[in-house]
């Protein structure tokens, strides 16, 4: 799969990262080539092969349903760029 | 458009030069009951301090690791089980990848081409007939935070206690073809989900809350048109307006030869109509994987089948008990399995008193008071012990069903048992056939032009007297005994 221009601008715009443009080129041609090595697994046959979510042959650790957490607002705030005694704020988003 | 008539289905769009069907699917988000999170142990309790159940798990702190409640996990099996759908042993958490304010992951966990549940179905009663609407698949996701416009003029506020709580995403196949059959479908599920104890159902609460997603064809078209997405209606009236304009909108589009744009559209409460989210357009691409922090969820066959076992009894089943056993309609039976708590008040009292009249009793005075009231069943001030010995003094005769209504009235008011009030205010009704006989005797002698008039064939005046005997025993004379009585007295 060749990975181009337009493609790295896609998905940066998606994932709010701001690249000019020769990075975007540069960002592409070593992403076509990692693609390429990774599309060698093409070459094997995986018909009959279900997809695989996870190497780890394990089952899902869960817990029960207990309260055991939150009360924390401070240090949950505490991080934030801005905010008041009770909210995170951040810049008016309106639909 | 025309309105649905009562026994056939109806409902179309009618435009300038065709009649159009309406296609409509509904995604309807169900939150969990749940004590806590999906994935952390922060409550989920509605209406607590703004950031106050939140963990650093629910606000996305870096090197934070999600574990599965596993009530969640039962919760969605039972409700898979209730809509008679696949429950699938085997289901992935995929990660959902878009930027918003309230969504501190940068991505909603959810499941994607593994759902937790496949497909099933619900019945839904209408006027019409009986219809089955598919579903398509149930999934578990997390819910966001919620944004708060209103506090600050150029300023959002974020609270993230919504964020992370669990969510059923229900999809339905598109097999809704009118707002009356999306009503229904809301209320059945809505009802179902009650009865499990899944979902409280608390459309204020947003703990209920759909995606609609519309379409319209030509009538005899096979092929679906266009759709357009209406995200987020909180109430069933929004979603019933929802529709019928976009569906109008959407007919105008095509008749004056435009195109439907597949497009997410948000509905106007104010203005009543939908308009295009075009700021949503690349949110689309949400590049679903597989969450490498969540293992798949395997489920025990073992647990499904206890699961199963132990499942409540549903209204469907429950109505046609109610047919079978107490001899109701399908109408009354079907109010009365609406809500577990209806169902269960009308079990309480049919067990003790008379079956059909407890139904015609409940869905006429009771519900009438309690609407007026804005009460819910279990807030009732007539408890279901005093309810059913109203309905039994009624059937015994003691009292009349006009006397009853003025018992009721007064237990509404002083919460008091239907016996004391009958003993104490001399409501009883008088059946005592000598009694009656010395009455009705006084009231003819008085009234003798009558009696000759009556006599010589002016039988009208029958009603006369009986309403003379009602007012001289302070309406507590028997009605049937009066008629006896008058009937004979005047024979003479």
């Amino acid at each position: 799969m060749v990975i181009d221009k337009e493609k790295i601008i896609h998905v940066s715009k998606l994932a709010r990262i701001s690249l000019d443009k020769k990075k975007s080129e540069a960002l592409a041609k070593d992403l076509s080539s990692i693609f390429k090595f990774i599309e060698q697994l093409n070459e094997l046959n995986t018909d009959k092969i279900e997809p695989l979510s996870s190497i780890l042959n394990e089952p899902l650790r869960s817990r029960q349903d207990l309260i055991s957490d939150g009360k924390i607002r401070d240090k949950v705030l505490k991080n934030s760029p801005k905010k008041n005694e009770e909210f995170f704020v951040v810049p008016k988003v309106i639909e | 458009m025309v309105g649905m008539s009562k026994d056939k289905f109806d409902y179309f769009i009618k435009g300038d030069k065709d009649n159009y069907e309406v296609i409509i699917g509904l995604e309807v988000h169900a939150q969990v009951l749940s004590k806590s999170k999906l994935f952390s142990g922060s409550s989920t309790k509605f209406g607590g301090e703004p950031n106050k159940q939140v963990s650093l798990i629910d606000s996305a702190f870096p090197g934070m690791l999600p574990v599965i409640n596993e009530e969640c996990v039962k919760q969605a099996v039972r409700t898979g089980l209730g809509l008679n759908a696949k429950i699938n042993n085997y289901s992935v958490f995929d990660r959902k990848n878009y930027f918003y304010a309230d969504l501190p992951q940068g991505y909603q966990i959810s499941q994607y081409k593994n759902p937790i549940v496949g497909e099933g179905k619900v019945l839904l009663d209408m006027p019409y007939g009986s219809k089955q609407i598919g579903i398509e698949r149930l999934h578990l996701e997390q819910d966001a935070g919620k944004s708060i416009h209103d506090l600050d003029p150029s300023n959002t506020y974020v609270d993230l206690n919504r964020s992370g709580i669990a969510l059923m995403e229900i999809v339905s196949k598109p097999d809704l073809r009118s707002p009356d059959e999306v009503n229904a479908y809301i209320k059945k599920l809505r009802s179902i989900m009650r009865y499990l104890g899944t979902c409280d159902g608390n459309m204020q609460e947003g703990s209920l809350r759909a995606d609609v997603n519309v379409s319209v064809r030509k009538i005899g078209d096979k092929k679906f048109g266009t759709r357009c997405e209406i995200k987020n209606v909180n109430s069933i009236k929004f979603m019933q307006m929802a529709i019928e304009y976009e569906a109008a909108r959407q007919v105008e589009l095509l008749e004056s030869g435009k195109q439907i744009d597949q497009e997410t559209r948000l509905f106007d409460t104010k203005k009543n109509e939908t308009r295009s989210m075009r700021s949503k357009e690349d949110a689309h691409d949400y590049r679903y994987f597989p969450d490498p922090d969540l293992l798949p969820l395997k489920l025990e066959p073992s647990l499904v089948d206890d699961l199963k076992k132990s499942l409540p009894e549903l209204p469907d089943k429950k109505k046609e008990r109610f047919i079978k056993d107490y001899g109701l309609n399908i109408y009354e039976a079907n109010v009365l399995v609406s809500e577990k708590e209806i169902s269960n008040y009308y079990e309480e009292v049919a067990k003790i008193s008379d079956k059909k009249l407890t139904a015609t009793w409940m869905m006429g005075d009771l519900f009438a008071m309690l609407n007026e009231k804005n009460l819910n069943i279990s807030e009732s001030p007539i408890s279901a012990k005093d309810f059913a010995e109203l309905i039994q003094s009624i059937k015994s005769g003691e009292i009349s069903g006009r006397i009853a209504k003025e018992v009721f009235e007064i237990m509404v008011e002083s919460g008091d048992n239907p016996k004391k009030i009958i003993e104490s205010k001399g409501m009883k009704q008088q059946s005592d056939p000598k009694e009656l006989e010395k009455l009705i005797n006084e009231i003819l002698k008085k009234d003798k032009g009558k009696v000759d008039q009556y006599k010589a064939g002016k039988e009208k005046l029958f009603g006369f007297f009986v309403g003379q005997v009602m007012k001289a025993s302070g309406g507590k004379a028997n009605p049937q005994l009066t008629n006896e009585i008058l009937k004979k007295f005047l024979k003479k």
